[in-house]
């Protein structure tokens, strides 16, 4: 059961939630640009490994 | 790796409900002192991420240890993001308290100047053609921007500032009570874990990027 004027946050809701807002924001970007690290970095290492490949041949 | 994912998703939940709805209001600052439970964490990590970058470009450089530029490459934009983190959520709390979203204080001064040594290290490494030479650079600038790591921690006991000392890292007894206290440290070790698990995947990545020659990395990536 949520308290009675949680959302407002006695009268601070306008610097809490953004607060918060905030660093959540930065924890999912944090995932997502690691994810997006490591799937470039796989693509640039397969297109590594199909150049050597075609020189090979 | 996901473990570390799980144990911090789920301390950040428990540190997040009982930070906001169970902790009782601060007599001085009412529900706004609620900021801390992402404040803290975003602070004590933005200089834990420095300390570990500098670690591991100063392992990289006396040793050469090669895992060791990867793991500063990958340290560096999370503690940015961090760093970033615990500046916008302290000027959303100083508007408040002291009446300003931003003052010239020693301790938000010497955060931005963290900030600030994050974007350098960031830049310095990718402003060289020579990947080797740009690792070796920026860790040593990651190492004598270190200096600033103490002067963030104790600045607000060695100068006078608007910001308040330290309430749970101190000598003695914390100064908050366990309600409250509890869902902060459980909301430190959360992002704790979460430091670990991102720093595991960015390492990941980078070791397969600076590896990319080698036969294991092209026998993985075919398998």
């Amino acid at each position: 059961m949520i308290r009675a004027g949680f959302w407002a946050m006695g009268g601070y809701a306008r610097f809490v939630w953004p607060s918060i807002g905030f660093a959540l924001s930065v924890l999912v970007w944090n995932v997502w640009s690691a994810l997006r690290h490591q799937a470039r970095t796989l693509v640039r290492v397969r297109r590594a490994l199909q150049m050597a490949r075609s020189e090979e041949s | 790796m996901p473990w570390f994912f799980v144990v911090a998703a789920g301390m950040i939940g428990y540190g997040l409900v009982d930070g906001l709805v169970f902790a009782p209001p601060d007599y001085q600052q009412g529900d706004a002192f609620r900021i801390i439970y992402v404040h803290a964490p975003s602070a004590w990590l933005s200089l834990f991420s420095y300390s570990t970058m500098a670690f591991a470009g100063a392992v990289a450089l006396i040793w050469r240890i090669k895992v060791g530029y990867a793991v500063a490459a990958a340290a560096a934009p999370i503690g940015a993001s961090f760093t970033l983190a615990a500046l916008v959520t302290g000027s959303l709390w100083g508007r408040p308290m002291w009446g300003t979203y931003w003052a010239w204080d020693p301790r938000l001064t010497s955060e931005l100047i963290l900030l600030f040594l994050y974007f350098g290290v960031i830049s310095l490494r990718q402003a060289f053609e020579d990947p080797a030479r740009g690792d070796r650079a920026s860790a040593l600038l990651g190492i004598v921007g270190f200096v600033n790591v103490p002067i963030v921690h104790f600045s607000v006991y060695w100068w006078n500032s608007l910001h308040q000392g330290g309430t749970v890292m101190r000598l003695g007894k914390p100064e908050m009570p366990g309600s409250m206290l509890w869902p902060l440290l459980a909301m430190l070790c959360g992002f704790m874990f979460f430091f670990g698990a991102v720093l595991c995947m960015r390492v990941r990545g980078e070791i397969l990027l600076r590896e990319r020659q080698a036969t294991w990395v092209r026998e993985a990536v075919q398998a």
